[in-house]
């Protein structure tokens, strides 16, 4: 189990941490907590247009939730509100369903969906970074 | 004696059917015994019915069955009947004494807790103060996981209206001094509230030795079914507090003007109690009754002596709580560097053993050690030495993948 979840580019992908810090200046922000276990992500947002220009994170949590972060932040600029909501529908579906992902950079995560209870793991980046969005006006 | 734990592991139908797995989350559930799913089906099927309203043979039996539960509950706290309400849990326990004894408080009445209680404990207070005015303060908890005594002088005053501690702490697995809060209590004339969840799996409670006034029991911890749990309180403590909740059964007359209520227990038990949970809690207590306590507790605290010397061993640990075994349970929780307590417990799951990795619900004593969260083994009576190879190894394979 363990080789299959930890997999290599899973561990990779949250050694990296792709995004990781905060911005001087953004222009939104949205810190969210997962209320089961205390974990903690940080999203900070400079948009321009409407649409992200730059994204940092800064994530107090485990291996699956730092990979995911790192994964989102590569994914994340460019994209505006609706397209980022279909990016965590696009996780969610993947975690629940075995839906192939539209978003081919989020395949490392489809070993986490037996494991129920680790999804909100994998999605407390995606539901910070909607909230953040949800405060760009 | 040598303790027989194959003997008791096979009196737990799930271990028995499972015999490959470690099962070390007894704190946060307890597996149940045959005795108590027994007790339970045997309920529904020869006497189920409601309690205390009808007058037919099957509604004297279920009545029978409830009363005799909560006499077997008033043995195991050496306690009275008319002293044990039963609650859907502790949290519903610890609640009706802040909402219930609460409601006599006064604007500036102090309570007392600690930052090494659970949630439920902290919470409950917290909706009082903001609620009724009350002052809450906190007892803090020193590097070794224990209550900061020494602060008791400080923190309790004589606008202190109540106490209410952990008995065992849900994450340290340290005992609390109660004879010097019950002393500290009583130079001020405040109450004690044990929050006994934790220590209600390890044998009988003596609670006139303890010497305090209410006590909070889970049913699920201490070998029960789920969503039944104790307020003991004493009489005349119960008997000064309003009920937490209105309805059927906690009423002694009802006007469309006004209604006066039973006296206790059944004040504190509106609408219809949940019958079967307290029968399948009087087995449980009956079950820890039959036990051989004194083995169990030499037995907890060899595993509990292995679990530490074998996680000191691995490089990056880091106990939160007492190191050594004296005044402590089975419990114990830990922080392995570079490892989040949920990757730690993700491979300990691959190895078939079971344990709690988060915050267990006391994110102020998490706040206290640095720590968003730690991985908590927990003891059971049936727990083995393999459980413990189990867990030195697989926390041993985490720190090899994770640090």
């Amino acid at each position: 189990m363990n080789d299959r979840l930890y997999h290599d580019t899973l561990m990779e992908a949250a050694r990296q941490a792709t995004g990781h810090g905060r911005l001087a200046k953004p222009d939104a922000s949205a810190t969210v907590d997962n209320p089961l276990c205390g974990d903690r992500v940080t999203i900070d947002l400079r948009c321009e247009a409407g649409r992200i220009a730059e994204i940092a994170h800064d994530v107090r949590g485990c291996i699956l939730c730092r990979a995911s972060a790192s994964v989102l932040a590569r994914e994340a600029v460019g994209l505006d509100r609706t397209e980022a909501a279909a990016k965590r529908a696009g996780m969610e579906a993947l975690l629940s369903d075995g839906a192939l992902p539209a978003t081919p950079a989020f395949e490392p995560f489809r070993p986490v969906a037996p494991y129920r209870s680790r999804h909100d793991c994998v999605l407390l980046p995606f539901r910070a970074l909607e909230r953040a969005l949800g405060d760009v006006g | 004696m040598r303790l027989d734990v194959d003997w008791i592991r096979a009196q737990f139908p799930l271990l028995a059917a499972n015999p490959g797995l470690h099962y070390l989350d007894s704190a946060a559930s307890a597996q149940v015994p045959a005795s108590v799913i027994d007790a339970v089906q045997r309920f529904d099927t020869e006497s189920r019915a409601n309690v205390h309203r009808g007058v037919h043979r099957l509604a004297e039996r279920a009545t029978d069955a409830y009363e005799g539960a909560r006499r077997t509950l008033a043995r195991f706290l050496s306690a009275h009947p008319r002293e044990i309400v039963f609650t859907g849990g502790c949290t519903a326990a610890i609640n009706l004494v802040a909402q219930g004894y609460g409601a006599l408080l006064l604007p500036g009445d102090e309570v007392v807790i600690s930052e090494l209680e659970h949630h439920s404990n902290i919470v409950p207070w917290q909706m009082l103060r903001d609620r009724r005015g009350i002052v809450l303060k906190t007892l803090p908890v020193g590097e070794d996981g224990r209550l900061d005594m020494a602060a008791l002088e400080r923190v309790v005053t004589k606008r202190c209206r109540l106490i209410a501690l952990t008995h065992c702490s849900n994450v340290t697995g340290a005992v609390s001094d109660i004879g010097s809060i019950v002393d500290a209590a009583g130079t001020v004339g405040a109450k004690v509230l044990l929050d006994g969840a934790q220590r209600a799996p390890h044998g009988p409670i003596d609670l006139p030795e303890l010497g305090v006034d209410f006590y909070a029991i889970a049913g699920h911890k201490m070998f029960g079914p789920t969503g039944i749990g104790v307020l003991w309180g004493r009489e005349e403590a119960l008997a000064r507090m309003q009920p937490m909740l209105g309805g059927g059964g906690m009423i002694e007359q009802v006007r469309i003007e006004r209604t006066t209520y039973a006296d206790p227990p059944q004040r504190f038990e509106a609408g219809t109690p949940p019958i079967a949970g307290a029968v399948g809690l009087g087995a449980a207590a009956e079950w820890q009754e039959q036990q051989d306590w004194p083995a169990l507790t030499q037995n907890a605290l060899r595993l509990t002596g292995r679990m530490l010397d074998g996680l000191a061993g691995i490089e990056g640990t880091r106990i939160i709580g007492p190191t050594g075994l004296q005044g402590r349970i089975g419990i114990v929780s830990f922080a392995l560097e570079g490892a989040h307590p949920h990757d730690v417990c993700q491979v300990l799951d691959a190895r078939s053993v079971a344990c709690r990795g988060g915050h267990h619900c006391t994110q102020p004593l998490h706040d206290r050690f640095g720590l968003a969260g730690s991985t908590r083994a927990s003891l059971g009576p049936y727990s083995d030495d393999a459980a413990i190879d189990a867990l030195i190894e697989g926390v041993a394979e985490a720190r090899r993948i994770f640090a």
